[in-house]
């Protein structure tokens, strides 16, 4: 099964489960572009997956009235650099809200966020906007690498009470993988080792997981052992599984694709410091994207797209 | 009010040079030539065309997600344009841009734009720079239907009215914003209608008739110089072909794409301008082929020129930046 069709099973089946689940956002009735709403409105008809105006503030804003009021909304944000479109919404208001009010409101949305570089899309469709996010307190957020962990944390997530968004990267929907038919969750908080080694730790989140695993595979050929942990969900963040596998490795690489600056890697490699500081035998070294918006032109694109060497010059460079 | 012949002519082969290019340019990526997310402007021509007939060559445009016909009938250099959809170096942009992010500040043209509505809410402030300058000059900011329902429409509108500012605001009203047909995304059944809660003027016109389209917006441009505030213009025309190239376009039929040919904005003028003898098969076949010739060059040029050398990926970030960060 593909990431793209794992999610949309999870959106099936908790539309199944519960009523008052529904999905809101532009073009999902027929699932345009990424095709993950396909099929739902056939099922579960116009009332529960409600193709809306292009007016984000108002999706996003409704959708959180609907969560304040007993509803359980998933919103499509079409691609996340719209976002900003209803940043109003998603940062002073639903990250806001139970905080404000002392508790007394639950804000269970869903934030899907088809994000990411790729195909020229551009500076306005490429970007890798997570980071944001991690500077608002209030929000969980989740980040799939395989089919499996995008059903397993969508449908963790729209369960939860509290606003959690879910960073699709555009360029993994095609890739496939095995989804057990058993209903297997995945909790937020729960890293997991992509593949285990002894010699460097790589924590790497979403693309880059795929970009680490193939870098590993050719440092193994040199007898270099990576090991490739997945954090899974950004907040809440499985401090333990990183640290246990920085205790073993004593060396780190943390490959993103965003940015480099005021980055997820910067604040995970803070954490990293702050768990196991003695255990570290070389500075963490960080993969990332330039400080740059993402050109258009597939050389200039290219450059900005941090890869599996770029890994593997990191790993090179911190076992030296 | 009816142009003189020349300027007939003139919007006739503005109209098929937009019309060409876009037609080359979609045969272009389905050949693999032009990379990124296309949309093409095939159908909607007398919008762009009508528009900046009606624009002095220093007026300026905001465009859309849509917009290569905007920079065509702009006066913009195909050469240019056409080496930046193909992400080379000595494009516009020098391939930065690419086909949803292209300006050329040469020619007005402040920017297509990946955002919709985006452009609503930079108007105002070209507005103001505009009278701070007492130039005289007029800004269009384009807009599809779709995008008429993000709140940077109205919160645009309301301030270039308020501040009387020289805006004209003009909605491509193609039907249908992606998958979403028009009625069924968008309250109240018109665009031009929301002028009236602003207190400007809103016309709402046939977007397909290229003098429709010249005759609002030179009335709103005069309305603009004048210091009497901005218009909202709404042209109702017809996307020929998908939203994006690669659009199945299972959301409509195949009659309605046949029916919006039967209006071709195209044929309409080129029928005028026969009846009124001002055109011949001779003298159409001329303005034809130097089109043609123009394309050719630009894709020659395009084909022909560099790709960018990686790095040039970390320029024209900041006017200069000799840190390291
Ligand atoms: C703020 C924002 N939301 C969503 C999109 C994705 N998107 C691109 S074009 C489009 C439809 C636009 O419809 P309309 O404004 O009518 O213009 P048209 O494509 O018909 O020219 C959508 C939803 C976007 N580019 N920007």
């Amino acid at each position: 099964m593909d990431f793209g069709d794992a999610l949309n099973k999870a959106l099936r089946e908790e539309m199944r489960r519960d009523p008052r689940v529904f999905c809101i956002g532009e073009d999902i009735v027929l699932g345009v572009p990424f095709g993950v709403t396909k099929g739902l409105c056939e099922e579960f008809g116009p009332e529960r997956v409600l193709n809306a105006p292009i007016s984000e503030a108002a999706i996003v804003g409704s959708a959180m009235g609907a969560a304040m009021t007993g509803l359980v909304p998933v919103v499509d944000m079409h691609f996340a650099d719209f976002v900003t479109c209803a940043m109003d919404e998603v940062a002073n208001q639903i990250a806001k809200s139970r905080y404000m009010f002392g508790g007394q409101i639950d804000c269970p949305i869903t934030l899907r966020m088809p994000y990411g570089i790729g195909r020229s899309g551009g500076g306005h469709h490429s970007n890798s906007v997570e980071a944001w996010f991690v500077n608002i307190p209030g929000l969980k957020l989740c980040i799939p690498s395989t089919p499996a962990d995008a059903y397993g944390l969508l449908t963790t997530a729209i369960r939860d009470p509290d606003p959690v968004l879910v960073f699709e990267h555009r360029g993994l929907y095609r890739v496939t993988g095995e989804v057990g038919d058993a209903e297997t969750l995945v909790p937020l908080g729960s890293a997991d080792v992509k593949r285990p080694g002894r010699d460097v730790t790589v924590i790497a989140t979403a693309r880059m997981v795929h970009e680490s695993l193939a870098a590993a595979r050719r440092l193994a050929e040199d007898g270099i052992e990576v090991e490739v942990v997945d954090p899974r969900s950004l907040v809440p963040l499985d401090r333990a599984t990183l640290a246990d596998s920085v205790r073993r490795t004593h060396r780190v690489v943390i490959a993103e694709e965003g940015p480099m600056r005021g980055s997820t890697g910067a604040w995970l490699a803070w954490v990293i410091m702050e768990e196991c500081f003695d255990d570290l035998d070389a500075p963490i070294a960080r993969v990332a994207g330039p400080n740059v918006p993402i050109p258009f032109s597939p050389p200039l694109e290219a450059f900005a797209t941090p890869k599996a060497e770029d890994v593997e010059a990191a790993v090179r460079q911190v076992v030296k | 009010m009816t142009p003189a012949p020349d300027r007939l002519l003139a919007m006739y082969a503005g109209m098929l040079r937009v019309r060409l290019f876009e037609e080359r340019v979609r045969e272009l990526f389905a050949g693999g030539r032009i990379p990124g997310f296309l949309h093409t402007s095939v159908g909607q021509e007398a919008v762009a065309v009508g528009v900046c007939a009606a624009l002095r060559p220093d007026d300026y445009v905001l465009s859309t997600h849509r917009g290569h016909g905007h920079l065509v009938a702009k006066g913009g250099s195909l050469r240019g344009l056409m080496a930046e959809l193909y992400g080379k170096a000595n494009g516009i942009c020098h391939g930065k841009g690419g086909t949803m992010h292209i300006a050329d500040a040469s020619v007005g043209y402040l920017g297509a734009n990946g955002v919709l509505a985006a452009g609503c809410v930079l108007a105002p402030g070209v507005g103001l720079s505009i009278k701070h300058r007492r130039s005289g000059q007029v800004v269009v900011a384009f807009f599809g239907d779709g995008a008429a329902n993000r709140g940077p429409f109205h919160e645009g509108v309301n301030l270039a009215a308020l501040w009387k500012l020289p805006v004209i605001f003009v909605c491509e009203n193609n039907r249908w914003a992606s998958t979403s047909a028009h009625a069924l995304s968008t309250a109240g059944g018109s665009i031009a209608a929301r002028a009236a809660g602003y207190g400007i003027p809103g016309e709402s016109i046939d977007g397909n008739d290229v003098l429709a389209v010249w005759d609002a917006v030179t009335r709103a441009a005069a309305r603009g110089r004048r210091g009497d505030g901005p218009s909202l213009v709404e042209a109702h025309t017809i996307r020929w072909v998908g939203h994006f190239e690669g659009d199945p376009q299972a959301y409509r039929s195949k009659e309605e794409v046949a029916a919006g040919r039967r209006t071709d904005p195209v044929a309409r003028l080129e029928r005028l301008l026969r009846d009124a003898k001002v055109l011949d098969d001779a003298h159409a076949q001329r303005v034809r082929d130097g089109i043609v010739a123009e394309i050719d060059d630009a894709v020659a040029h395009a084909e022909a020129s560099p790709l960018p050398e990686p790095h040039e990926a970390l320029t024209d970030l900041f006017a200069s930046y000799p840190w390291r960060d």
